[in-house]
């Protein structure tokens, strides 16, 4: 039992903090949200080429930097420290996740174009009628010749509008929302009959509206085996969580440094704020919750490659903590700044609102706390 | 980071429960289900301390120079988990967890010898004289006189809250013995025994109702009690200090084990009892996810606990953080017998008296309800305590406000 980080773990932290502190301040971010593209292409380069983190996860083999989910983790809190655009979460936990895991035979091919930056990955799976269900598809891929064709409409793919490929899930077989007959597909997002409808997120990120009309993709497009990806889906799925959970702690530790600075500096009734006891607790409440979501952050992180089972059960109870902790320490941050927390100039509003949806992502509070209580109770002697 | 166990500790695993297994006899079991606060009654408590002294168990935090196991990290939180997960007695802790880091850091020599031996053996029962009447959570507003007159203090005043006086050789004790503008300076802490002349104790029974001779808590009244200036711990005025020290390891413990085995009888429970819909109680949704909610809670704790634990070396104080596990492991704790009176239903309200009568014979007369409903109620009184004891978790925010949030 050690949690401790491994020197070379520490560096990637140091290296990743150290560049978006010179590069990513919060103008720089407003910028970049507001510009056309809504990200910086060149920073990406940077991730691969000056940073060299796009490999942090993969190991040496794959051209890695020879890491695991802990990289994934320590990139993604950063990440979130900084509110990071650009779409590590969809390339590298996703895309990269599949890729690592699918046996494909250009796998190593792929994940190296990762590495690069040259190939960019959105994570096509939400439909308008699934919710968190990640069977309920209505997404169809027939088998014709040797490929397939894809037809269907998925739901707010983040990073879709910068991808050069996407990984979707769709039906091979079986009924809606049974859990054989899924596959998942990696495909060039410029095949002929993909339409896409791109739209800004609340958040600040960047999402399409993704419609297949009758999109060719061969067959090595396949990721992993035909009619059973569902149980590799959730693998991925929860590895995702875990880095949006690590995201989540970064954002909410940035809320309560900059509650704090404020508390210390308003003044009141001709003192500063922060010698209120009411707010005093409240902020310490909020220190906790940070703390917390922490642990839980390293437990998921820790036991992904686990059993599906204890996996599952360790994300769903992780996902519980942070979504409640990112509500309580972004409401409170709001709070307790007033009026010019309800300002768009101050950066705490902005992490409130990347938190806020990081509550949502991948299955709410609700939605994980009845997935851990069938893994937890109903498996109990 | 790592969450593996290495071999040895696996084997270490092995050697904790089949001694469990074997000391922790059906007696004690049976009487340890009944309980109503987690202890036993004192000839309980000492049996089963003196069995963790004679395998060398007794004091696991205690530095090894002092008798201690000298554990790695990994060994405590194997302990820990087996031994709450077995639902053993809680050692008393105002000895071997209180008052003895006090003695090992800040006592003389002769004080260290005549005093730590019988603690290692469960051979002396301390209590704790830190609140009084008018000094709860301004605990340095204290009152307490000690006067020198030759070579003794004579003190005048009273104790109250004190866990287990009527069973304790020895109390450890915060008194004034100047008086200062600053309230934390001129006291000093003492030990004394507690059958000096002019010492007497006043029982206060508590919601949970306890049998006559078992309360947990007493007034203490102290007139012209002498105790020797030699029984000072450390100098005269920094008592205040070595208060603080000590409040460091009564609150720094790892709640998430007991509150495991506190979740893992709630279940059990649960699983038995009817929901009255035609299923048992656990398959009910409201309750499931209750249920669900607070093993998360838990599960966070114990996270938190293994990070903070796992960077500790036996016999350090926690930190300022003993007052966030103290906060969330209180929560947990009230927040788990709350659920358990919930789930109890209907038979939690007949009042047993004393629940291990029928256990020492002295009656055969049936309980109303299944046994492990007696305890519900009581239990749940009993530990709204949690939130007030050692610092209410009000004055632990203050803490935190202070020492962690710089404020």
């Amino acid at each position: 039992m050690d949690f401790n980080f491994t020197e070379e773990q520490s560096m990637l932290r140091d290296t990743l903090a150290s560049f978006l502190q010179d590069k990513y301040s919060f103008d720089t971010r407003r910028a970049s949200v507001k510009s056309a593209s809504g990200w910086r292409a060149d920073y990406w380069k940077a991730f691969a080429e000056e940073l060299g983190i796009l490999g942090a996860p993969f190991s040496e083999d794959l051209g890695g930097l020879g890491g695991s989910a802990i990289e994934n983790m320590i990139v993604m809190e950063e990440c979130g420290k900084a509110l990071v655009i650009e779409p590590y979460l969809g390339t590298v936990v996703i895309g990269g996740g599949f890729l690592k895991y699918s046996g494909h035979a250009s796998a190593t091919d792929l994940i190296g174009g990762i590495i690069g930056g040259e190939i960019i990955t959105a994570f096509a799976y939400a439909e308008p009628q699934g919710r968190y269900n990640l069977a309920d598809l209505k997404t169809t891929a027939k088998k014709d010749g040797s490929g397939y064709v894809l037809n269907g409409h998925k739901a707010v793919v983040l990073g879709a509008p910068w991808a050069t490929h996407l990984v979707v899930t769709a039906r091979t077989g079986g009924s809606q929302r049974e859990a054989s007959g899924v596959s998942v597909f990696l495909v060039d997002k410029a095949s002929a009959g993909i339409v896409t409808r791109d739209y800004p997120t609340v958040d600040g990120q960047r999402a399409s509206e993704v419609y297949f009309e009758n999109v060719s993709i061969p067959a090595d497009a396949l990721i992993g085996v035909e009619g059973a990806g569902l149980p590799l889906i959730e693998k991925v799925v929860d590895e995702a969580i875990a880095a949006i959970c690590a995201e989540g702690v970064g954002a909410m530790r940035k809320m309560h440094e900059n509650t704090l600075e404020y508390a210390r500096q308003r003044k009141q009734f001709g003192t500063a704020i922060a010698n209120f006891q009411v707010l005093q607790h409240r902020m310490v409440d909020m220190f906790i919750n940070v703390e917390q979501s922490l642990s839980m952050t390293y437990m998921a992180t820790l036991k992904l490659d686990e059993s599906a089972h204890d996996r599952a059960k360790a994300v769903s109870a992780a996902k519980v903590q942070i979504g409640r902790s990112c509500k309580f320490v972004g409401q409170a941050a709001i709070q307790i700044h007033g009026g010019m927390g309800m300002t768009d100039e101050l950066a705490v509003g902005h992490y409130f609102k990347r938190a806020t949806m990081i509550e949502g992502q991948f299955g709410s509070v609700d939605h994980h706390l009845r997935r851990y209580e069938h893994l937890s109770i109903d498996t109990a002697a | 980071m790592d969450l593996a166990f290495a071999p040895e500790d696996l084997k270490f695993r092995d050697e904790v429960r089949a001694w469990i297994e074997q000391a922790y006899d059906p007696d004690l079991r049976r009487q340890m289900a009944q309980s109503k606060n987690g202890y036993l009654d004192k000839a309980g408590q000492v049996k089963w301390q003196k069995l963790l002294g004679e395998k060398g168990w007794a004091a696991v935090n205690w530095p090894v120079e002092y008798g201690g196991p000298g554990w790695t990290p990994s060994q405590h939180y194997i302990f820990n988990m087996e031994m709450s997960l077995a639902g053993v007695p809680t050692s008393s802790p105002m000895g071997l967890k209180m008052v003895a880091p006090v003695i090992m850091a800040f006592g003389s020599d002769e004080q260290k010898k005549k005093h730590l031996p019988p603690i290692l053996t469960s051979d002396i029962w301390w209590c704790q004289g830190y609140s009084e009447p008018g000094s709860g959570s301004d605990l340095a507003s204290l009152q307490m006189r000690a006067v020198r007159d030759g070579d003794h203090y004579v003190l005048n005043g009273s104790k109250i809250w004190t866990t287990h006086a009527q069973w304790a050789d020895w109390m450890f004790c915060l008194v004034r013995t100047s008086q200062e503008a600053k309230p934390q300076n001129g006291i000093s802490f003492l030990l004394l025994e507690m059958n000096t002349p002019g010492i007497t104790i006043r029982p206060l029974p508590t919601l949970d109702g306890p049998v006559e001779g078992e309360q947990e808590i007493n007034q203490v009244f102290f007139e012209d009690v002498r105790v020797p200036i030699s029984n000072r711990i450390g100098e005269e005025g920094m008592g205040w200090t070595y208060a603080k020290y000590l409040l460091e390891f009564e609150r720094g413990n790892a709640y998430a084990p007991g509150l495991m085995n506190m979740l893992h009888k709630v279940r059990k429970i649960a699983s038995t009892e009817a929901s009255g819909q035609g299923t048992s109680l656990i398959q009910d949704a409201d309750f499931r996810r209750k249920l669900a909610s607070l093993e998360i809670k838990v599960e966070s704790l114990n996270a938190t606990e293994l990070r903070i634990f796992s960077a500790m070396a036996s016999g350090t104080p926690v930190g300022p953080a003993s007052s966030m596990l103290k906060l969330e492991g209180s929560e947990a704790q009230q927040a788990i017998t709350e659920l358990t009176l919930e789930a109890v239903g209907n038979y939690s309200a007949p009042f047993i008296a004393d629940t291990w009568a029928d256990m020492r014979g002295e009656t055969n007369e049936p309980r109303p309800g299944p046994d492990y409903a007696a305890p519900a109620a009581p239990t749940y009184l009993n530990y709204r305590k949690a939130s007030i004891y050692a610092g209410s978790n009000e004055i632990q925010h203050n803490i935190m406000a202070k020492l962690i949030l710089g404020l």
